[in-house]
């Protein structure tokens, strides 16, 4: 086991004792700043909760705006907004090296905003949160690192499931053929959840990584992640969850799922797109190798060798996005202070009864199992999902329609796609009638 | 009537229609009156690539006329492509290929549509100028 030197925190993180400034700074630009803008603790209302929304707020085509695409990128509250435009009022300035005010201030936000995320993930300790662009860049940092690491050799397994995106399907496609070796993915059952006796089969001593998401994208299926990584570990396979869709909806705690990576990007929680986190195990990011050479990610540099600098900062080459990591903080205290477990109670209310009413809808056929988080999709017999999705968009509803970058799923039920309607907490019960109404109205047109 | 002819008959005609949902249901029962489209034709050389929903076109000419057919899974689609070939059947490929199909952004339609889907619209005025185009060459 390869140690890395000096950890920025030695204790383990608790939430109570993580350090708020671990660069012992004047804070005053920093910390005030960033603080001061913040709104009393909003309660789960969601009409009060959208007058914190301010693109909510108009109409499309003469109807109110519906938004119910959030499973691809949800809106952003006024504190995070503040957030971002009080950093570069402030104090914009590069991080981690500049020996000037705003330099401490910057950098002192940026670590803070780690900090947070550290908490909010219950991370052992704060070299595990690695900043990346998305969860696509953090699944590809991965998958570039191991790749350079001697942990994968030809005639390796790398196991997937079939209700993967493609950004947790292509990256490990590449690296197979880069190393020659073999993807192995777990089958669904019809209900849309994974085959776990079939997974328990796939697993052998060959298999060096299990890559599953925690919740579908396309069919809102929640993976049972502690099971799939405790079977993972007895082979000896390391852990990758992709937590795109589970972030938004309820408490992830990486320690309880004891994966090695977990990984999500900040525009479906609320925050800015191009920022997203890769959080991995300590031990792990000290062994593997750096993917992107550049500033930051090196402790010394000559012409002829250069020394790496330890994690995070060995995998975060270059001037990163100071502003989103802030601004993904801000998101994160504001899903927190919002609740994350009455965020759940309402979103599940809401999917709850969208499924019921829609349900009653003469020839829908609705995707994956009853008990779902965040999506539900559906389809009616002989209308093509493009159709109704430009209907609804006439009278001002937000739907995906398409194969939501899961083909081999939609290729598993058959189906080129489906029209899909995903929550946020600022959804309201209202919206989901007018849904079903608005489909019966598109409906008739197309029949 | 002249192509242009066409065009104005065809945009007087939506402009009947004040509510969306007319404009709309009239232009699906464009598509699903035409001509229909043998399954044997839905190839892939017929598709028009680019677009979300699948539309083939055949482009054929007889008698020095462009003669078309098409079809495309979506009503919505095959409704748009059928202003098309109403407009263009049955012209010469020389007045196809100098036809202004701009009549398409009077419609009023291209503008409740998403860019995808307004970029539907110009491969598919594309595509029959090249239908035309080969038929006067063959």
């Amino acid at each position: 086991m390869i140690r890395c030197r000096k950890p920025i925190v030695r204790a383990p993180l608790r939430n109570s004792q993580v350090p708020r400034n671990r660069f012992h700074l004047p804070l005053s630009l920093a910390h005030n700043s960033l603080r001061d803008y913040r709104s009393p603790v909003p309660t789960l209302d969601p009409k009060a909760l959208r007058t914190q929304f301010p693109v909510l707020h108009q109409e499309i085509n003469g109807s109110p705006l519906v938004y119910l695409d959030n499973a691809a990128t949800t809106q952003k509250p006024v504190a995070v907004l503040e957030a971002s435009r009080i950093y570069y009022e402030k104090i914009n300035s590069n991080i981690h090296r500049g020996v000037h005010r705003l330099s401490q201030a910057a950098t002192a936000a940026h670590e803070e905003a780690r900090s947070t995320i550290a908490r909010h993930l219950n991370a052992n300790r704060l070299e595990e949160i690695i900043f990346t662009s998305g969860t696509t860049d953090s699944i590809n940092l991965v998958a570039s690192a191991l790749g350079r690491s001697s942990r994968l050799t030809a005639g390796d397994e790398i196991i997937l499931s079939g209700l993967e995106h493609h950004s947790n399907t292509v990256p490990w496609q590449m690296l197979c053929e880069r190393l020659d070796l073999t993807l192995r993915v777990i089958p669904l059952l019809d209900d849309g959840t994974l085959d776990l006796e079939a997974y328990q089969k796939l697993l052998n001593e060959r298999t060096k990584l299990v890559a599953v998401n925690h919740v579908s994208n396309a069919f809102g299926t929640v993976n049972d992640v502690i099971h799939i990584c405790s079977q993972a570990k007895q082979v000896g396979a390391l852990t990758l969850i992709d937590g795109a869709q589970s972030i938004p909806h309820f408490k992830v705690d990486t320690q309880l799922i004891d994966c090695d990576f977990y990984v999500f990007s900040g525009h479906k929680i609320y925050a800015p797109t191009g920022v997203g986190i890769l959080y991995g195990k300590h031990d792990l990011l000290c062994e593997l190798p750096p993917w992107r050479g550049g500033g930051e990610m090196i402790k010394e540099v000559a012409f002829e060798k250069t020394t790496y600098n330890d994690p995070p900062f060995k995998f975060e080459a270059g001037t990163p996005n100071i502003e989103g990591g802030i601004a993904l903080a801000a998101a994160i205290d504001f899903v927190n202070n919002l609740g994350l477990e009455k965020i759940a109670a309402h979103e599940g209310a809401l999917i709850k009864r969208a499924a019921e009413l829609l349900d009653d809808l003469d020839g829908i056929t609705i995707y994956g199992p009853a008990d779902r988080t965040g999506a539900l999709s559906f389809n009616f017999d002989g209308i093509h999902h493009y159709d109704l999705g430009t209907l609804l968009d006439q009278m001002g509803f937000a739907l995906r329609t398409g194969h939501h970058c899961c083909q081999p799923l939609m290729n598993r039920f058959g189906i080129t796609g489906t029209l899909r309607a995903s929550f946020a907490a600022y959804n309201t019960i209202e919206e989901v009638e007018a849904l079903a109404s608005a489909l019966k109205k598109a409906l008739m047109m197309l029949r | 009537m002249t192509i242009s002819e066409k065009q104005q008959e065809l945009l007087d005609e939506l402009n009947l229609f004040q509510d969306w949902t007319e404009r709309y249901e009239y232009v699906i029962g464009l598509g699903k009156k035409l001509s229909p489209m043998d399954e044997s034709l839905h190839t892939p050389e017929r598709l028009i690539k680019g677009c979300q929903s699948q539309v083939w076109l055949d482009a054929g000419i007889s008698d020095g006329k462009m003669s078309y057919l098409a079809d495309s899974d979506s009503v919505i689609t095959k409704g748009m492509i059928a202003l098309f070939v109403r407009v263009l059947d049955g012209e010469t490929p020389d007045d196809v290929l100098s036809a202004d199909l701009s009549f398409i952004d009077q419609t009023g339609l291209k503008e409740h549509l998403a860019p995808t889907r307004a970029n539907a619209l110009t491969l598919m005025a594309a595509q029959m100028k090249k239908g035309a185009l080969e038929a006067s060459q063959a």
